[in-house]
């Protein structure tokens, strides 16, 4: 299926994506990722790994999730379209996963890993706490004790998730470091694993940081587009015209994107945080930032003149974050994924939208998503299919919500 | 001979003494830098601060924080470097830093503004030798040593790919883990630098964690150079403005027990 010339066999043999990706990262870490990367080629080859996560994916995780047709969303979008234009808009229910959210895919993957290299400790960092939440629950299904790095700001905005963490058996560390937000719980876990590296494994995530964690990340949640387009043929007899999804490091989306990659007649479109918009505090990167190299990786990033990294802002948690994952910043380069932002504002009306369209309340991340195909599906025909993943659930985000729009809870 | 080889071919190990540019001003690192000379550092190694040093343990990341909360740019550490080299003819000066400052405007502006300003050499803590393209040509062409790291994790077998395009001297962390916190065992510093020895011609010098005069003094008898930064830090964060005279006596003290190392009791 893949072709001499295919966008699916990336990164090279030394972690790049074109220019972007590689291993940047302090000497101490290096024969660990390299010890990493061995053991990724060797569990990737290992029917019994295949098997292991298969089965954990379909009866832990709940997979497949369902590929659903947005019937009230589509009408009420055609309302407000020209006649004869309005394209059916579908969801990948990423949402209805154990847990809420797609992290879990990727965190079933990562602590397999981590059990076949030995590991006995596991930490990550979390923004949201949607990773954290993920990466406390796998750890708590197999016995391993985790340590979850949250920036200290987000912590206090995110207490239903610090204290979910806290039940699975997670110890939570809150960093006060820098923005005290999610890059600096990155920092600090890198600073974590750097101590600790004879026993502890990093779960990363986001399809970002040092070879092969983007390439590990992108396969553990390609599971996503592999089913949606199955699924679609299935349903449809036809790949749909456009995907579409929000992105902050960027691994819901690669995981949608990557298996349609090579099918040339699918547009693809990745929405970025615009946060206050661009030309005030966002998140968007790739809209907004330059290529340098940040937490292992070289790819876009929000900085100054000096290469000194600037905050991000965004009414989402999941994408407040200064860069994004390296092949989305090859893909961009390339020209086969477009790239767009949505505002915090923006979210935040298609976030009430789903909600009384079709009964779905949406994370605020996927909100972003939504907002962006609510933008397009009015611009393309009737006949025209638009898929966007639905990566996460709102439950969380309800205060965060209510805040915004002005109403105590 | 450059001045960093002239430095480690001196009788007595060499101090390297590390402080991060800009802290706590861009106006008050040059007397601080040259209170390191006058305390009888060999090498000075001149941190580049960055928003997110995540090699750095709480006093170095303080410090990255004062400097750029007062304002220190890329120009501001070339203009103390050049200074320094106009005071300091014959000192060695290292920049330390991460990948994305100095990488910001191309490693070729960067190895060339930097060799223009003075600076012997560069200690990149985000760019291994498997990356070694993003800046190692750049500043090989430009006449600056790449300091390279190694750490109890540098095993034998990944030792040539650590040591290949390597000058200058070689720098080894004594401790898997972050600066400033805790220092390593005497033996395994011994068995660590003679497995490099094993593996290069270029001067080892050791840091982390290094605090103490008796510290260093133990290290100087079995390395070619001492490493000593967040201790040096932790003076400038305490003293501020009116750090360099306490700066010099600190530095002294070191320089006094590592003279004194290798000397039979």
């Amino acid at each position: 299926m893949n072709a001499p010339n295919s966008l699916r066999q990336q990164p090279d043999e030394r972690g790049h994506f074109g220019d972007f990706g590689g291993r940047y990262v302090a000497e101490t870490l290096m024969p660990l990722i390299l010890d990493l990367e061995r053991e990724y080629r060797a569990a990737k080859t290992d029917p019994a790994f295949a098997a292991q996560f298969d089965d954990l994916l379909e009866h832990y995780v709940g997979r497949p999730s369902p590929l659903y047709y947005a019937e009230r969303l589509t009408e009420a979008l055609r309302e407000s379209a020209e006649p004869g234009m309005g394209a059916e808009v579908w969801f990948k229910r990423d949402e209805l996963n154990h847990t809420g959210a797609h992290k879990i895919n990727n965190c079933v993957g990562q602590i397999l890993l981590a059990m076949r290299m030995g590991k006995t400790r596991i930490i990550a960092e979390t923004g949201a706490g949607q990773h954290g939440v993920a990466t406390a629950t796998v750890c708590a299904r197999f016995g391993l004790p985790c340590t979850i790095f949250m920036g200290a700001t987000d912590a206090a905005r995110q207490q239903p998730n610090v204290f979910r963490m806290k039940l699975l058996g997670a110890e939570v560390r809150p960093v006060t470091s820098g923005s005290a937000t999610l890059k600096d719980a990155m920092n600090e876990a890198l600073r974590d694993w750097v101590a600790n590296v004879h026993d502890t494994f990093y779960i990363i995530g986001t399809a970002a940081g040092p070879h092969p964690y983007p390439e590990l990340v992108r396969d553990f949640q390609s599971v996503i587009g592999r089913e949606a387009r199955e699924q679609m043929l299935k349903r449809t007899g036809r790949l749909p015209d456009m995907l579409v999804a929000a992105i902050g490091g960027g691994s819901n989306a690669i995981g949608l994107f990557h298996p349609f990659l090579d099918d040339a007649d699918v547009k693809m479109l990745g929405v970025e945080a615009a946060g206050h918009g661009l030309d005030k505090l966002h998140a968007a990167s790739l809209a907004g930032g330059a290529p340098g190299v940040l937490h292992g990786n070289k790819t876009y990033l929000l900085q100054d003149e000096d290469g000194q990294i600037a905050e991000a802002h965004s009414i989402s948690a999941g994408l407040d974050y200064p860069g994004i994952g390296p092949e989305h910043a090859w893909l961009k380069e390339i020209g086969r994924v477009e790239y767009t932002s949505i505002t915090d504002t923006e979210a935040l009306d298609a976030f009430q939208l789903l909600c009384r369209t079709e009964g779905i309340i949406p994370a605020l991340e996927p909100a972003h998503a939504i907002a962006a195909v609510a933008k397009r599906a009015r611009e393309m025909p009737r006949d025209k299919v638009i898929l966007a993943n639905l990566c996460g659930r709102g439950d969380k985000d309800i205060f965060t919500v209510a805040d915004a729009l002005g109403v105590a809870i | 001979m450059t001045r960093l080889a002239a430095a480690f071919a001196k009788t007595n190990p060499a101090l390297v003494a590390f402080v991060t540019a800009g802290d706590p001003t861009p106006d008050a690192t040059p007397a601080i830098l040259d209170a390191l000379v006058a305390g009888g550092a060999d090498v000075i190694e001149l941190g580049m601060p960055f928003t997110d040093p995540m090699a750095d343990g709480p006093a170095i990341q303080a410090a990255n924080i004062r400097s750029l909360s007062a304002g220190t740019t890329t120009a501001d550490i070339l203009s103390i470097a050049r200074g320094f080299r106009e005071r300091h003819a014959d000192v060695p000066l290292v920049l330390m830093g991460y990948a994305n400052p100095m990488l910001r405007r191309g490693p070729d502006w960067f190895a060339r503004a930097i060799a223009e300003a003075g600076v012997d050499g560069v200690i990149c803590v985000d760019v291994p030798p498997e990356e070694d393209d993003a800046l190692g040509p750049a500043l090989r062409n430009a006449g600056v040593d790449l300091i390279r790291l190694a750490t109890p994790t540098t095993d034998v077998a990944r030792l040539p790919a650590v040591m290949a395009g390597a000058s200058g001297f070689v720098y080894y962390v004594s401790v898997a883990g972050i600066t400033g916190l805790q220092q390593a065992a005497q033996a395994s510093i011994e068995e660590a630098v003679q497995r490099l020895k094993a593996g290069t011609d270029l001067p080892i010098a050791v840091g982390f964690g290094v605090r103490t005069p008796d510290q260093a003094a133990a290290i100087a008898r079995v390395a070619d150079g001492v490493v000593v930064g967040s201790a040096i830090v932790e003076i400038v964060a305490e003293h501020g403005i009116a750090a360099a005279p306490h700066v010099t006596d600190y530095v002294r003290s070191l320089k006094d027990a590592i003279e004194t190392s290798r000397i039979p009791a």
